[in-house]
């Protein structure tokens, strides 16, 4: 989640929602992500909303400790609850992210979950994630996971090499992120991923391979790899601001993808989205496709994000500004923004377009009709699918996705 | 300081000989138009109150670059203190001049109103070229010259040394030339009294048919023209129906009378008298500088010599910035073109700026002046493309082309390609000789002549072809020259040479807005320098995009635009979908700003970076 908020409408104390926002609701999945705010160190490439205890000490006092933070989030899961009123939906999928989550002992996570449980009710088949740093967990916490409703696990493997770590400032040995996958399938869990940064400065492409190798090897049914954003304001972007070490091309990102997509078809991955591989539709994360295909999610924590109806809105950031929030009964809803149907058409097509079954193309305007034929003559689209009435990005589309969009919005 | 002298004198009742016509020559910033506002203050036909700096300079342009576009004439009663004539009212018309090399014509036919000059020089810098230039005009009219130094308050005044120079100049002792400050008004008083003294009396017939020359035309957005003429013969009165020489078209006189500086209605003016007309008229086309006024009835048959039409010798292309802009462009020609005769356009549209005008000017300047006051006028955004010259290209089947825009340069066979020349006059210290005729020498000039004016400077003299000065040679020149060079030019015909056309294509479409005619030995140079800067600004696209230069089909410069490989964000959960969202709404107001040159987005910059003159397109800067 990055940690600047957009600008948008004042969110009402009590945190309702307008009607509008339900209408329909029984035909959507109901999602929650569970943001845990804290890190041990904080990674010099990210600009996500977490704070390490060094960062909280003094500002946020007793309300943005970690030791109560469960608690906190609950209450925020009760607030939903009467936000949702009488919904009567069960919750598709949960998944905690972060931060580090797995900072948090595994009974606070558990009694994360347990809140929503305990609110909502979980589906029979629901899929329940929690992000984990491969330092932080070890059989006993994966095993306590487990037997407390979660069923797929995410670790931040990043690279398999040294050197591209400690530029991440990662600070796993090489390696362990691969016994986290033995040790969380030993443990009972269904699905695992890892997730893996290409195109860090100083990364050669046998780098990339040998990181590649490494997390196939590993065995996890579902791997994300993502080119290194240097977001303005982290300490990567300062370094390499100042020549401390080079800028990658982007260039050198789209041969990292192509080598990323080529091993992983390889050994049996195949891309779901952009950034996202599985071995089976089974083995596909369903929380975030649920973001992807405008499904409702409910974001609970400092500065996450929610989407209902059509209404999004954001939460304050800070885990002290936060926690005070919801002591006092407030919603802790820093801004929200009522999406028009405009918004909402190009959000379809710019999220639906990064996935295998891409955008119908009955959503688009004859603009954007017309730039699709370009983008399919130009060997952006797939052929076989745009007959069958589907946009859908070939490998070269894949790393050109942005620049489709804004012809297809049109 | 005295006061409005008595028994002055009314128009169309004064005798020739109290009249003294004269104008001020003067390089812009030499003090003219403060010499003027001294003049006015001392004869009291302004008062000290109402006394604003540069009175005469109407425009807020002319006021705030230091500079006089139109010309005015000023009735001046003065009464000289000393000498001949002392303590009789004389009438002293003070007829102001452009300054600037681009309105020659406009000067010559100043002067031509005049019978003798004050050739100003500011005693810190010396005699710069364009007032050389303008001193031989009026030697060459047989005006009365009356050197002075200006600014000899100034510290770093030299009055010896550029008192030796005037005088060498105009053929005087050095004690002859006067030595004023305009801005404390030492001097001034008997400047106007040497005026008296040394300027003949208009000399005229009275009872011939009127004849008047017009020597300025000035739209007023209340009265329609105002034209300024010096009655030569005759009479001309109120209410009487006058007739255009060149055109035979005939108006009714509205109004007839003087400027003390502002317009007093008279009852009509005589022989050697200097004044404004008003006959309804809304363009100063009917009413040229240059022409002849007569009376309608019993008029004059021969005109007085010396009219011609101001012809263009700059062309460039003007283009609004939001092409809705357009008629608002067009509105705001035409009514600068109301004041300025010289001004002319016509609609033409470019595959890549879209729609806009080929306008004609005098010169550099004369360009600058009109864009800058459409842009601050008007509030329009514009693009200028490079100025070029008019070409006049033979076929070999015999047909004959004039070309205005590098776009209409004609394809096939071409036996001969005119471009205009100019004789160049550049004045400078004697140090810089050699920088001097290094540049001169790489824009293809021809040595005429040097001349020592003092010890120190030098006149040199060169014919060169109009199309290497409309681009950067003057700020080339006074970089290396450290600013002390002046430049005049004026046309002196045509000469055959070895132009070609180089075109600039992006992916296989030629761009007609970066056409451009040029020396076939500069063809090259300049192909691979704008290739390369189009590279740089022209962002990555879909495909791979060839920019190329060719001289008809033969490429002579290449650069390739790699075709961008990723343009995806890697990530996009929950909370990166608004701001993905507003990033695509920000990149789709930046795809609108682009032109489409066929299938390639071409940035506005990089056309306004490559065609602005600011940063010329024929040359690079140093």
């Amino acid at each position: 989640m990055p940690s600047v908020l957009p600008d948008g409408e004042t969110v009402p104390e009590d945190g309702s929602l307008p009607a509008s926002a339900l209408d329909g609701a029984g035909d959507r999945p109901l999602a929650f992500y569970l943001h845990v705010p804290y890190c041990a160190t904080r990674c010099g490439y990210c600009d996500f909303n977490t704070y390490t205890a060094t960062e909280l000490r003094g500002s946020g006092g007793v309300l943005a400790s970690r030791d109560n933070y469960a608690a906190t989030l609950a209450d925020e899961v009760r607030l939903a609850r009467k936000v949702l009123g009488d919904d009567p939906r069960q919750v598709r999928t949960v998944f905690v992210g972060g931060g580090t989550p797995t900072l948090l002992p595994a009974a606070d996570l558990v009694a994360m979950l347990g809140a929503v449980r305990e609110e909502f009710g979980l589906a029979d088949d629901a899929e329940i994630t929690t992000e984990a740093n491969p330092e932080s967990v070890n059989p006993e916490y994966l095993a306590e996971l487990r037997a407390g409703g979660f069923n797929r696990i995410s670790f931040g493997m990043q690279s398999a090499r040294p050197h591209v770590l400690k530029v991440l400032d990662r600070t796993h040995t090489p390696g362990r992120p691969e016994a986290c996958v033995a040790e969380a399938r030993a443990a009972g869990f269904d699905h695992v991923n890892l997730d893996l940064i290409y195109g860090t400065p100083g990364e050669s492409d046998d780098d990339w391979h040998a990181s590649l190798t490494a997390a196939v090897g590993a065995g996890p049914d579902h791997i994300s790899a993502y080119a290194l954003i240097v977001e303005e304001g982290t300490q990567l972007a300062r370094r390499i601001r100042r020549g401390e070490v080079p800028m990658t091309d982007d260039d050198v990102h789209a041969d990292r993808y192509l080598i990323a997509d080529s091993m992983l078809a390889d050994a049996g991955y195949s891309w779901y989205e952009v950034s996202n591989w599985a071995t089976s539709d089974a083995g596909r994360c369903l929380h975030n496709e649920l973001y992807w295909r405008g499904a409702d999610w409910w974001g609970a924590g400092p500065g996450a994000h929610s989407h209902v109806g059509g209404v999004r809105w954001w939460n304050v950031k800070h885990p002290g500004a936060y926690a005070a929030a919801l002591a006092e009964g407030r919603s802790p809803g820093a801004g929200r923004e009522l999406l028009p149907a405009e918004d909402r058409r190009v959000e379809r097509i710019l999220l639906e377009l990064r996935l295998r079954e891409g955008v119908p193309l009955s959503l688009l305007r004859p603009a954007g009709l017309a730039a699709s034929r370009t983008a399919l003559t130009d060997g952006l689209l797939d052929e076989a699918s745009y007959g069958a009435g589907q946009a859908v990005l070939t490998l070269r589309g894949r790393l050109l996705a942005d620049a489709v969009v804004r012809d297809l919005v049109d | 300081m005295p006061a409005t002298p008595l028994h002055v004198p009314e128009p169309s009742r004064t005798d020739p000989a109290l009249i003294r016509n004269f104008c001020i020559i003067a390089h812009i910033d030499h003090g003219k138009s403060t010499l003027a506002d001294r003049m006015l203050q001392l004869t009291g036909v302004v008062e000290q109150r109402q006394m604003r700096a540069q009175y005469l300079d109407r425009m807020d342009i002319e006021r705030e670059r230091g500079i006089t576009i139109k010309s005015q004439a000023v009735r001046l009663p003065w009464a000289p203190t000393e000498g001949e004539g002392q303590g009789r009212t004389h009438i002293l018309n003070m007829i102001d001049t452009p300054g600037h090399v681009d309105f020659t014509y406009e000067v010559s036919r100043s002067l031509a109103a005049c019978e003798g000059t004050v050739l100003l020089v500011d005693a810190a810098q010396g005699i710069e070229a364009q007032t050389l230039a303008n001193l031989y005009l009026a030697m060459e009219n047989e005006l009365a010259i009356v050197p002075v130094l200006n600014k000899i308050d100034l510290p770093a005044a030299q009055p010896e040394k550029f008192a030796e120079e005037l005088a060498n100049l105009v053929g005087c002792e050095p004690e002859d030339v006067l030595r004023v400050s305009a801005k404390t008004g030492v001097g001034v008083e008997a400047l106007l009294d040497r005026v008296v003294r040394e300027v003949p009396a208009p000399v005229g017939v009275a009872d011939a048919p009127a004849r008047a020359m017009i020597f300025d035309s000035v739209y007023d957005s209340y009265r329609g023209v105002v034209t300024y003429v010096r009655v030569i013969d005759g009479q001309l009165g109120k209410r009487e129906r006058i007739r255009m020489m060149s055109t035979g078209a005939t108006h009714e006189l509205l109004e007839i009378g003087t400027n003390s500086p502002e317009m007093l209605p008279a009852d009509g003016l005589g022989v050697g008298e200097v004044g404004y007309l008003i006959t309804g008229v809304k363009d100063v086309r009917q009413s040229k500088v240059g022409d002849t006024i007569t009376q309608q009835h019993k008029g004059a048959t021969e005109a007085l010599g010396g009219y011609k039409d101001p012809k263009p010798m700059v062309f460039s292309g003007l283009y609004p910035l939001d092409g809705s802009d357009y008629p608002e462009l067009r509105d705001a020609l035409d009514k600068l073109q109301l004041n300025d005769a010289a001004l002319v356009y016509e609609p033409e549209t470019s595959a890549a700026l879209g729609f806009g005008f080929r306008v004609g000017f005098l010169g550099l300047l004369h360009l600058d002046v009109i864009r800058e006051r459409l842009e601050r006028e008007f509030g329009l955004d514009l693009i200028a493309t490079a100025p070029n010259v008019v070409y006049r290209v033979l076929m070999e089947d015999g047909a004959e082309h004039t070309v205005t825009n590098p776009s209409e340069f004609p394809e096939g066979k071409i036996d001969e390609v005119y471009e205009p020349v100019v004789r160049a006059t550049i004045l400078a210290p004697s140090e810089f000789i050699g920088a001097i005729m290094e540049l001169c020498q790489t824009r293809r000039g021809t040595l005429l002549g040097m001349d020592y004016l003092s010890e120190d400077r030098v006149e040199i003299r060169y014919t060169l072809p109009l199309a290497e000065i409309v681009f950067d040679f003057f700020d080339q020149l006074k970089s290396k020259t450290r600013g002390y060079a002046s430049l005049d030019y004026e046309p002196t015909g045509e000469q055959a040479s070895s132009l070609v056309k180089v075109d600039i294509l992006l992916h296989g479409d030629k761009v007609d807005a970066f056409s451009a005619i040029t020396h076939k030995d500069a063809a090259y140079a300049y192909g691979v320098r704008l290739v390369a800067k189009l590279r740089e600004l022209i962002p990555r696209q879909a495909f791979e995009v060839p920019i190329q230069a060719a001289i008809g089909s033969r490429v002579i410069a290449r650069e390739t635009i790699r075709a961008i490989r990723k343009d995806v964000l890697a990530k996009c959960y929950g909370g990166d979908i608004s701001r993905k969202r507003k990033l695509l709404e920000k990149q789709k107001e930046g795809k609108k700003r682009m032109k489409m040159v066929g299938s390639v987005e071409v940035p506005q910059e990089a056309f306004i970076a490559v065609l602005s003159s600011d940063d010329s397109g024929g040359k690079s800067k140093k």
